[in-house]
């Protein structure tokens, strides 16, 4: 079986968000991570791959140059190929844009099943995988807890808020990974010490084959920024540091009588 | 087809088993401020099996049109045939804005759709606004009439507003909990347009196996007027008591924040954040809740924020309307027995 895993690099918000003067965000000064998501993804697939012996994982991600070092890790982890799609003419792309050059790519490569994050934690949209999958005419299955494979199918369980489907479909197809549902592995030494000497296959624009010009970057992305910054938020009220919890009590006893609440 | 020929308003109004999804409804009222803004009308779009007497509710609500496509095909929710039959009506009917709730269902759909009819999307919006693009050209040059879609990013932490110039529809995922829903009109009617898209089954089809739903008989914090809301220093599940009974004394349902459901203390239904439920109740209260910023995503638009915490440079302060400093397991309790000897009066 051969899969292919989808991943981005993103800039690690868990320590909080550096910003520019101008109000965009400082990316430079952030250390950079693989996306949640992305990598429980990655785990899934090394698990098939466990229990399918003969699979191999080709992980896909596109980005700047340095986004290199995403692959190697999951090279660490697991991962067989790895496959960076980079251009100038690229960059700026939206959900529409960066799908369809993802979806470009993914056509150069052999695949039963394509496994992505459910969203990545720059953007938070969930939008490229399943539009990957549009653009691939592949059934999509988001939100994917648990994934296994049944003969020429894909068995998941697709999580919604009160429910779990559990759904059955032919491949190829695309499930998209939850970081809450599958805890990813350590990269492990040897692991390490090899990713340096694996190569890397490079994409640029030229590589990327029925793709129309007019579809990707920023001038093929149909959404546009028209305001971006850091959020303004709601002034502090007051604040009591001086109350012993009597005091402190009756303060708030008398604000909710005061706003009619009791 | 020119882009003045897309014209109104229309939501996707999700139902699962029959029941109408809260965000159904605030799309709905939003709609009707953008429409009335652009000086049309509020299309409801309904999909599943045996669902058409809810084109009522949707038109109580402030519908004025609601096309619904009732097929046995999509009794649950799949991607395939549903994209099938959202695209269908994008296609048939051309609006100018389609809105779908930012759900676990809309989410996928969303994407799917955009992709098929290819327009933009903008994901878990926040706030919707019709307004020129640029924003700050001279209104000569500007595009007008565009609808303005703003959502966070970065956990919170940034905001972008998005515009979709040159495609149509404009599309957005909205977040449920955001938008505000009108009072319904007893008895009023919508036009309703039975519509019959192709639905023909391909590979992108998949077989529903099973269905597992998950008994919970935990509140709808969504709903809620007054959230008793507590994080970490809470300390244990045990001690969730206390916020109960104030819950209990005041009229209000008890939430959390990630760090409980991280430790096992509650059920994730019950978690306020970015990764959590929106929420925006009359009264917040915050105990315990340093108020991490993905925390605070969920809950600033909280009429009243109320926090009690022993740490005086917690962030949560920063957005409270009314804040102490101390320990919660003395000032909860004691408030507790206040509200209840107030309205025992």
């Amino acid at each position: 079986m051969k899969i292919v895993v989808c991943v981005k690099q993103v800039p690690d918000t868990k320590n909080g968000v550096v910003f520019n003067p101008d109000g965009t965000l400082n990316r430079g000064a952030m250390d950079k991570v693989m996306n949640p998501d992305d990598k429980a993804g990655l785990e899934v697939a090394l698990r098939l791959k466990e229990a399918n012996p003969g699979t191999e994982i080709t992980v896909v991600t596109m980005g700047i140059p340095d986004a290199d070092s995403v692959l190697r890790e999951a090279f660490a982890m697991g991962a067989d190929k790895g496959v960076l799609i980079t251009d100038r003419v690229l960059g700026g792309a939206d959900t529409w844009a960066t799908s369809s050059t993802i979806a470009a790519g993914i056509r150069n490569l052999d695949y039963d099943l394509i496994v992505t994050g459910r969203q990545a934690i720059d953007g938070d949209t969930a939008q490229v995988g399943p539009q990957i999958a549009e653009h691939l005419g592949l059934p999509v299955i988001s939100y994917a807890a648990n994934v296994s494979v049944e003969g020429d199918s894909v068995v998941v369980d697709r999580q919604y808020d009160d429910r779990i489907h559990k759904l059955k479909v032919k491949m190829p197809a695309l499930v998209t990974c939850l970081s809450e549902t599958t805890e990813p592995r350590y990269m492990t030494p040897g692991g390490i010490f090899d990713a340096f000497d694996k190569e890397v296959t490079v994409w640029g624009r030229a590589d990327l084959k029925d793709l129309d010009d007019g579809d990707i970057g920023l001038a093929g992305s149909p959404t546009k920024i028209a305001k971006a910054s850091d959020k303004v938020r709601k002034g502090a009220g007051e604040k009591r540091a001086d109350l012993d919890a009597a005091g402190a009590c009756s303060y708030i006893f008398d604000k909710l009588k005061e706003k009619h609440v009791i | 087809m020119a882009l003045e020929d897309y014209k109104g308003v229309f939501t996707f109004a999700e139902q699962v088993d029959h029941k109408l999804a809260g965000v159904a409804l605030e799309l709905i009222g939003k709609g009707k401020d953008l429409a009335a803004d652009l000086g049309c009308e509020v299309t409801a779009v309904l999909l599943g099996s045996g669902i058409t007497d809810l084109a009522d509710t949707l038109a109580e609500y402030g519908a004025d049109h609601v096309i619904v496509v009732d097929d046995p095909k999509l009794e649950n929710y799949r991607t395939e045939p549903y994209a099938q039959a959202l695209a269908g009506v994008i296609n048939e009917f051309k609006p100018e804005i389609m809105l779908v709730g930012a759900t676990a269902i809309g989410r996928d759909l969303g994407p799917t759709v955009s992709a098929r009819v290819k327009t933009g999307l903008t994901a878990d919006c926040t706030s919707l606004d019709i307004g020129q693009f640029p924003l700050n050209a001279d209104p000569a040059d500007a595009k007008q009439n565009q609808l303005l879609m703003t959502r966070p990013a970065f956990g919170g932490n940034t905001i972008a507003t998005i515009a979709c110039p040159d495609h149509r529809p404009q599309m957005a995922t909205v977040r449920p909990g955001v938008m505000i829903k009108k009072d319904p009109e007893k008895g009023k009617k919508a036009d309703v347009i039975d519509f019959k898209p192709d639905l023909s089954e391909n590979n992108r089809y998949v077989e529903i196996i099973d269905i597992i739903k998950e008994t919970k008989k935990t509140a709808d914090i969504m709903a809620a007027k007054i959230l008793v809301s507590g994080g970490r220093g809470v300390g244990s599940a045990e001690n969730f008591k206390i916020l109960e009974d104030l819950a209990e004394a005041i009229g209000g349902t008890v939430s959390c924040s990630r760090a409980v459901v991280d430790n096992g203390w509650k059920p994730k239904d019950l978690q306020v954040g970015q990764t959590g439920k929106t929420v925006r109740p009359n009264v917040y209260f915050a105990i315990g809740i340093s108020g991490a910023i993905q925390h605070v995503a969920g809950m600033e638009e909280s009429d009243i924020i109320i926090a009690i915490n022993k740490d005086e440079s917690a962030p949560i302060f920063d957005v409270a309307d009314y804040g102490v400093v101390g320990d919660l397991n003395k000032i909860v309790p004691a408030l507790t027995e206040a509200i209840k000897a107030e309205l025992a009066k």
